[in-house]
């Protein structure tokens, strides 16, 4: 058992918890992601380590409530334990000195791309940093990414906070600016990390992107979060979760998001269904 | 002497249209005088040919007598003294090619039906034992081993090493201990209950059990040799799904036999939504291969409420790899084989789902390696067939995920682990077994190979 140790809520439906679980944070490095199971039930999701500290043993995970799963969690608190949380898994992210990158978080993807951009900067890289959310209240990890980064920049999609516009609009700008990007490193809904790919295909401008496609066991034995990457076929959790941007087919894998698009629905409302008449 | 049964006592079973729609046990199991009758058959034979085909050296004729002089618990005794699992061996080893195959009986009649006698014992201790208390050893020997994954190579070897009097501490990646018994093999072929209790008796042995721990990853084998261990067992089995690397693979409703199974087995999606794992349940189901993993899955897809289910096999029945029980087994509930056919794409909608597989078919010519009739395609004979889930179960392979993290231990082309014949690897007291050495095989060798490993380590330790 696991048992969470303090929890945060960063934002409506985004929350913080810390986590005790020594193995794990003994070994984890940035890039890498847990599976987790709550309880006999359960489903096994997985979720970026945000945070670990070896000494104290521990390990925080920031998520947004989605579905059934994530929602449950929400609902857990300090002094409460979850039944499983298997890691680190996924290969740790390449961290090197190449210069200048811009790294963008769009949504929960902020909670990904932070631990990324802490440590590029760290290997001296000089760091340019986006972060994007639909609006103000659901904006996380500001002051975080300010510390992690020379240089920070929002946008938020309503203009309720910094920049009214998407992360690409921030990226153009930058691109636009002149000034040399080595390395664009890009993580949010899918749908961003294309078009994100996208722009920097026409400049020219090496990306990577982490992918999440819905897992099960995180090992490499299922072959469910399998995506196309310049036309061969790859495991993101043991093959990733990152990629080089250019050749991921994003399309394949919006569409593999959606397979359990019904499921989801009627999980979730037997769920709310089960809450309401427990809370009476 | 009375005269010779010339039959195997039939086993009672589920009526195939009926089960066909639950996940209850398919074979019902031998009644007391089902397995006296069936005992009665066996000659104990002085040279006892059967055990000539036990990988794991259970004194046949000797729990068979036992049954005859109804000392149920006493043959069951017999048994564990080699075998540690025998209510998940009674129901899933091919005893046609193992002991059975060499039963004296077998010459002129039907051998005696070892496996099923195997099975009434190892159930009737469940139902008839309320007595759990550890198996305690006489006294520790002061020396620990870390056996990696719960599969029935690393569940035999722990539970013969602590036999031994070793400390013996499993490190699982799943959260369930078992291996292929409890993500793979469905619970109308071996329940999971079944499954749990036996893996209960290894740790009334004193087996401690860490799950959730991936080794390569949560902690490496090196790690484990500084926290203590003076040897290792890796029984890893071969958990990587093959894709054939066709178009369409990608396809949503496209599964790995391994996903599909391991979330309806493991992740108990067939009682979705009580359970959060889901599953695609379709109404065409098609299944790849022709082993028990594809009969496996066809006859979980008929389960989730499917109205068809092909299996499509390049060769022809005679040779399908599975079992013949089970190949009868999927044809009775009404499974249609679609045998010498190949597919060569999978064809999407514009949502991108599964909407047909186009096939060709083939035809047999002359042996390959294998020294089975090589299936060539038929030039011009294409055809769909309209589908709304394909399920790939052409064959797992090895699982880089420890080895990558080993590199100092050897592993062969295919990526197995490379051993002697005593399951020593190239890496001082690591030892391997079971799937991650030989490929994809069966429980029973999976188990052999824990065994003569523990030999091997109890050999190298104790010199
Ligand atoms: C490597 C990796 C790291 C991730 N890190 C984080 C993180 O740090 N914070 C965070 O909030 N989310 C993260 N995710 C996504 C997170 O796993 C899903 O949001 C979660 O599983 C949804 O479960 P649910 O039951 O609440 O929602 P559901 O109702 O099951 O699904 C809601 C949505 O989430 C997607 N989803 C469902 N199951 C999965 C799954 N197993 N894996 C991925 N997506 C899924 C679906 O496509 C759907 O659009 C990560 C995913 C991956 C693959
Ligand atoms: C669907 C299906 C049906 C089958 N039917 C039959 C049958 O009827 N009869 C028969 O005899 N055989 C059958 N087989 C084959 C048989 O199940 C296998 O040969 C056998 O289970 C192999 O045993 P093993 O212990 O080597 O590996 P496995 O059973 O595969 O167990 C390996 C274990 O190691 C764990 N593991 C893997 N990597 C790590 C790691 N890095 N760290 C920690 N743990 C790890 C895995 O999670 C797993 O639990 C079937 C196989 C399948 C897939
Ligand atoms: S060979 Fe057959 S008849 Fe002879 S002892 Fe073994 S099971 Fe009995
Ligand atoms: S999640 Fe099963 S192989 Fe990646």
């Amino acid at each position: 058992m696991f048992k969470i140790l303090a929890k945060k809520i960063l934002a409506s439906g985004i929350k913080l918890f810390e986590i005790e679980a020594p193995l794990v944070a003994r070994k984890a490095l940035p890039g890498q992601f847990i599976v987790l199971k709550i309880d006999e039930y359960g489903e096994r999701i997985p979720l970026t380590i945000y945070e670990y500290t070896r000494d104290k043993g521990t390990i925080s995970i920031i998520f947004q409530e989605v579905g059934k799963s994530t929602m449950q969690l929400g609902t857990l608190n300090e002094g409460d334990c979850l039944s499983d949380i298997i890691g680190p898994l996924g290969c740790p992210t390449k961290i090197e000195k190449v210069g200048r990158v811009v790294t963008i978080g769009g949504g929960v993807g902020t909670a990904v791309i932070y631990p990324i951009t802490r440590s590029l900067k760290e290997a001296n890289n000089r760091v340019t940093s986006i972060i994007g959310a639909r609006t103000r209240e659901l904006l996380i990890l500001k002051e975080e990414m300010e510390k992690a980064s020379d240089e920070l920049f929002i946008t938020t999609d309503d203009g309720s906070y910094g920049r009214h516009g998407l992360v690409t609009d921030e990226l153009k700008r930058l691109i636009d600016e002149g000034e040399k990007i080595d390395l664009i490193f890009a993580i949010g809904p899918v749908i961003m990390m294309k078009a994100v790919s996208n722009l920097a295909k026409q400049y020219n401008l090496k990306t990577m992107v982490s992918l999440n496609s819905i897992m099960v066991d995180g090992t490499g034995m299922c072959g469910c979060c399998r995506v196309t990457v310049k036309g061969r076929t790859k495991f993101v959790c043991v093959d990733g979760p990152d990629f080089e941007a250019e050749g991921v087919d994003f399309d394949e894998l919006m569409n593999r998001q959606r397979i359990y698009l019904n499921e989801e629905r009627l999980s979730i409302e037997r769920y709310r269904e089960r809450e309401c008449r427990r809370n009476g | 002497m009375a005269k010779i049964i010339k039959e195997k006592t039939p086993i009672p079973e589920q009526d195939p249209k009926i089960r066909r729609q639950n996940f209850n046990e398919v074979a019902l199991g031998y009644s007391e005088e089902d397995a006296l009758r069936e005992a009665s058959r066996c000659l104990g034979c002085k040279d006892s040919p059967c055990l000539a085909g036990c990988p794991v050296e259970i004194d046949i004729p000797a729990f068979i007598s036992l049954i005859k002089e109804r000392d149920y618990l006493g043959a069951v005794r017999k048994i564990k003294e080699k075998n540690a699992l025998p209510a998940i061996c009674g129901r899933v080893c091919p005893q046609e090619t193992q002991c059975e195959q060499y039963c004296t009986l077998g010459k002129r009649f039907e051998p005696v039906a070892i496996g099923r006698l195997e099975r009434f014992v190892a159930d009737y201790e469940m139902v008839n034992t309320k007595d759990l208390q550890p198996i305690t050893c006489s006294s520790p020997n002061g020396k620990s081993i870390a056996v990696v994954g719960s599969g029935p190579a690393g569940l035999t070897a722990a539970a013969d090493l602590a036999k031994l009097d070793y400390k013996v501490t499993i490190f699982e990646a799943l959260h369930k201990t078992g291996g292929v018994l409890v993500y793979g093999i469905p619970e109308f072929r071996l329940p999971k209950a079944i499954v749990e209790q036996e893996v209960e008796f290894v740790k009334r042995l004193g087996v401690e059990l860490k799950l959730s721990v991936v080794i390569g990853r949560t902690l490496t084998i090196d790690d484990l040799f500084s926290e203590g261990y003076d040897a290792i067992f890796v029984g890893v089995g071969a958990g990587l799904p093959h894709f054939m690397d066709i178009p369409g693979e990608n396809l949503n409703g496209v599964y790995s036999a391994n996903e599909y199974l391991t979330r309806v087995n493991l992740m108990k999606a067939y009682l979705f939504p009580e359970y959060d794992t889901p599953i695609k349940k379709g109404k065409r189901v098609a299944v790849v291969g022709g082993g028990n993993v594809a009969m496996d899955a066809a006859r979980t897809a008929l389960r989730l409420g499917a109205d068809q289910v092909f299996i499509i096999y390049r060769r022809s029945q005679v040779e399908m790899p599975a079992r013949r029980e089970e190949v009868h087994h999927a044809e009775e509930e009404g499974i249609e084989f679609k045998t010498l056919t190949n597919p060569t794409r999978i064809i999407g909608d514009k949502q991108g789902w599964v909407k047909e597989i186009e096939c060709i078919r083939m035809e047999l010519g002359e042996p390959d390696d294998s020294g089975r009739r090589r299936p060539i395609p038929i030039e011009g004979s294409l055809f769909k067939i309209e589908v709304d889930i394909v399920v790939m179960a052409i064959g797992n392979g090895a699982n880089p995920l420890l080895t990558s993290a080993t590199p100092d231990m050897a592993i062969n082309k295919w990526g197995y682990i490379i051993t002697d014949d005593e399951g020593r690897t190239t890496k001082k007291g690591v030892y391997a077994g079971g799937d991650i050495v030989t490929g994809s095989a069966t429980v029973i060798s999976a188990m052999g190979a824990g065994k003569r490993a523990v030999r091997a380590i109890h050999k190298d330790l104790t010199e």
